[in-house]
């Protein structure tokens, strides 16, 4: 099973992300698997999907923004995010807006282009799982998380900006 | 001046590590160029036409005597003995080597400085007047202000990566030295009917290769809610800005694209959902800044001093550099004095190791250890003594720092060009000296009096040709380096562009036209009138004529 990490630690993935129609037709089709399907499929199929003994989720585009979801995040357990490359910051805005405005509790997986050296930020913005790029060591990435005691920003981990807390 | 805590050492601490590490990485070929690339360049590492290029911020332009030593030292055993002052209160040295740079960096942090955001697609060093504090007239002090700013975008998970780069400038004086209006962001301290504290807000500002004068998209913010304002213009710049395209990238483009007052109401929407958060500044949280930036000990004084005025009657070379680089200061029998890094003969802004070494001394005789640095590329020495003034001149003149040229024609605002810097068309550096060389009579160069010129060695604009009362821009002709110049720009109240003035011109014809557009210039003025008034009365046509007028 393919690996990723989560909540720092290396796990199993239990789902499967549908990337294209076309090719995963028979992802798509399954009963069982639990699937994280593009936006556009999500907002035509959200109740079929939803009959389905697996789990669905769905993930956004670095274009696409969580607004385009509706009300639908409050039943989502996992929103994932795309880089399409590790420059395309959009998702970090995504993901704060996920976090910290609307208050998502479930999980924000970063997938795509996703790189050690931006794990750190993206945890700040309120990522908590990664499926990282094929080439990247999942065991050497873990230490990013360690970058940084502390941050001057509103995050994730910490609702209050360090002039709030300096003591 | 503000001084670290604990948190604010932790981060530089936690920062090199992090790029110590990546260093290693790359260097041991684990971590791709095209990765690294982002990396560095948040860290202030260029790659250069010579050598790499390592930028460090110097916050909002203050600068202590103990961290002017620290770049003397730098620039001594990792550079080749000097640095380079920028348009945008940063120093620049031209060759350390790569693998040298975590180590660089650790000095620095020694001192509380960084080269953190000073290049690449994030919020930059945040700059202001270089007058702040001291200024006659100011409505407050920016530095505070400043430095929230420079904590809140420090690190900025969410906006590490945008498309492009990203400047805010904060002005609280009366006279504007930041050239704020072409920033991505201007802050202007304002204070409103019941006399409170609040920004005039700019948007959509910028120089390179499409020059637009800011926005205003908010006539007053309460100053409060400054770091929740930001966050929500950043995020709508984040999210639309254009990624397709580089050169359309800027907050500048968006803006015009969507329209200000569309930009304006996408910001207020993202804004209602951020503001009354936890990011909304605290009394105590201005209170904590401000009580880095109170004044310095000044002594009870009178404005007139007897050994200056006795100085100034009977040293025609001091009067001259008196009424020339010292400025009125808010406090009686104070001033404010500008060294001038635009000595002919030596490149605008740069400083060697031992300049930097005598400067330290100076501010720690002459005013609180504390130095600051501007956009024209010069230094301050902010908090002199008026009865001083004559000790320190001449002291300055043993160094060769005498120059007395301030917001004369020769202080040239000038980019590194094609002698350093690879993007560029043409060098910079060899027409700023041409042209200093022209004007090398005092006499005639203070009848001239109060003119801007600036060079960029090619369309980025590093060193703000657009907005120069002269301004000139390297150009390539079918692989030649030519020059183009425009007139009446300004970074004044009234922040204006540059007009072309027509055909480019030859290196060597360059200082001849220059002479040419201050002749039209002193011909014409009326009583009272600087060079960029009387283009502003005349027009350019007046110019162009003389300028390329057919040799009888
Ligand atoms: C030598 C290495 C340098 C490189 C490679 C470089 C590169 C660039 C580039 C590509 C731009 C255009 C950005 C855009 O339009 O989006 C730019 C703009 C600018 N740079 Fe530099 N630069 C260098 C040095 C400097 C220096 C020495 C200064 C100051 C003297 C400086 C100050 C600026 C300023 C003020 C701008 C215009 C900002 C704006 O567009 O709003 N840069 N630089
Ligand atoms: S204006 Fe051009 S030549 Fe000059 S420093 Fe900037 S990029 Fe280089």
């Amino acid at each position: 099973m393919p690996k990723l990490i989560k909540n720092r630690k290396i796990i199993d993935d239990q789902w499967t992300l549908v990337r294209d129609l076309m090719e995963q037709a028979e992802a798509l089709s399954s009963a069982e698997l639990n699937l994280i399907v593009p936006l556009p499929y999500w907002l035509e199929n959200r109740d079929a999907l939803q009959q389905r003994s697996g789990k669905s989720a769905v993930w956004l585009d670095s274009h696409e923004i969580p607004s385009a979801l509706g009300d639908d995040w409050n039943i989502l357990e996992l929103i994932a995010l795309n880089f399409p490359v590790f420059t395309d910051g959009r998702a970090y805005s995504s993901a704060r807006e996920l976090r910290l405005n609307l208050g998502f509790k479930g999980e924000i997986r970063a997938i795509g282009d996703v790189l050690r050296d931006q794990l750190f930020y993206m945890s700040r913005c309120g990522f908590d799982a990664f499926t990282m790029r094929a080439d990247q060591n999942l065991e050497s990435a873990l230490g990013a998380f360690e970058d940084f005691n502390d941050g001057y920003q509103v995050s994730a981990d910490k609702p209050l900006p360090l002039f709030r807390r300096r003591a | 001046m503000y001084r670290y805590d604990n948190y604010d050492h932790q981060m530089l601490t936690d920062r090199i590590a992090q790029f110590r590490n990546q260093t290693d990485r790359f260097l041991k070929g684990e971590l791709a160029a095209p990765e690294f690339l982002p990396l560095r360049l948040q860290n202030g590492l260029y790659v250069q036409r010579l050598a790499p290029m390592l930028r460090i911020a110097i916050p909002y332009g203050m600068l202590s005597s103990r961290q002017m030593r620290k770049l003397a030292y730098i620039a001594d055993y990792y550079d080749k003995g000097y640095g380079h002052f920028t348009t945008r209160q940063n120093i620049q040295f031209n060759w350390p080597a790569l693998a040298d740079v975590p180590d660089i960096l650790a000095h620095l942090a020694e001192v509380e400085m960084h080269a953190i955001q000073t290049s690449g697609n994030c919020i930059r060093n945040t700059t202001t007047d270089q007058f702040a504090g001291c200024a006659v007239n100011e409505i407050e002090d920016s530095r505070p202000y400043c430095e929230i700013i420079r904590q809140w975008s420090t690190f900025h998970p969410e906006f590490a990566y945008l498309p492009r780069k990203f400047k805010i400038a904060v002005c609280g004086t009366q006279d504007d030295q930041a050239a704020t209006q072409v920033h991505d962001i201007g802050l202007f301290i304002v204070r409103n009917d019941v006399g409170e504290i609040g920004f005039r807000v700019l948007v959509g500002g910028g120089l390179g290769r499409t020059p637009v004068v800011g926005k205003e998209i908010r006539p007053f913010l309460p100053k409060q809610h400054l770091l929740t304002y930001l966050d929500a213009i950043l995020r709508v710049y984040n999210r639309e800005g254009r990624r397709d395209n580089k050169y359309k990238a800027r907050i500048k483009i968006l803006v015009k694209e969507t329209g200000v007052d569309e930009f304006r109401a996408k910001v207020e929407k993202e804004w209602l959902d951020l503001k009354d958060g936890p990011l909304t500044l605290t009394n105590a949280e201005f209170e904590r800044c401000k009580s880095f930036f109170h004044d310095p000990a000044y002594k009870p004084m009178s404005d007139s001093n007897p050994i200056l005025d006795k100085a100034l009657s009977s040293d025609v070379l001091f009067a001259s550099w008196y009424y020339q680089n010292v400025n009125a200061h808010k406090k009686p029998g104070y001033a404010i004095v500008t060294i001038s890094l635009k000595k002919t003969g030596s490149a605008p802004g740069d400083v060697t190791t031992d300049q930097m070494n005598f400067i330290a001394d100076l501010a720690d005789h002459f005013s609180f250890g504390e130095l600051r640095v501007s956009h024209e590329q010069n230094v301050i020495l902010a908090d002199v003594e008026k009865e001083s003034l004559y000790t320190l001149w001449q002291k300055l003149k043993s160094q060769d720092l005498n120059a007395d040229n301030l917001g004369l024609l020769t202080d040239i605002i000038c980019c590194p060009g094609g002698d350093f810097c690879s993007l560029a068309n043409a060098k910079s550096i060899p027409i700023a000296e041409s042209i200093q060389r022209r004007f090398s009579d005092p006499v005639a160069l203070r009848d001239i009096g109060a003119l801007s010129l600036n060079i960029s060695g090619c369309m980025n604009a590093c060193g703000h040709h657009h907005v120069g009362n002269i301004g000139i821009l390297g150009v390539d002709k079918k692989g030649a380096e030519f020059y183009q110049i425009s007139l009446g720009g300004s970074v004044e109240d009234q922040t204006s562009l540059g007009q072309i003035v027509g055909p480019s011109f030859a290196q060597e014809e360059v200082p001849d036209v220059i002479d040419k557009i201050v002749s039209v210039y002193t011909t014409q003025r009326r009583a009272g009138e600087r060079f960029l008034d009387t283009f502003n009365r005349i027009g350019i046509e007046p110019f162009r004529e003389k300028v390329y007028a057919k040799a009888d």
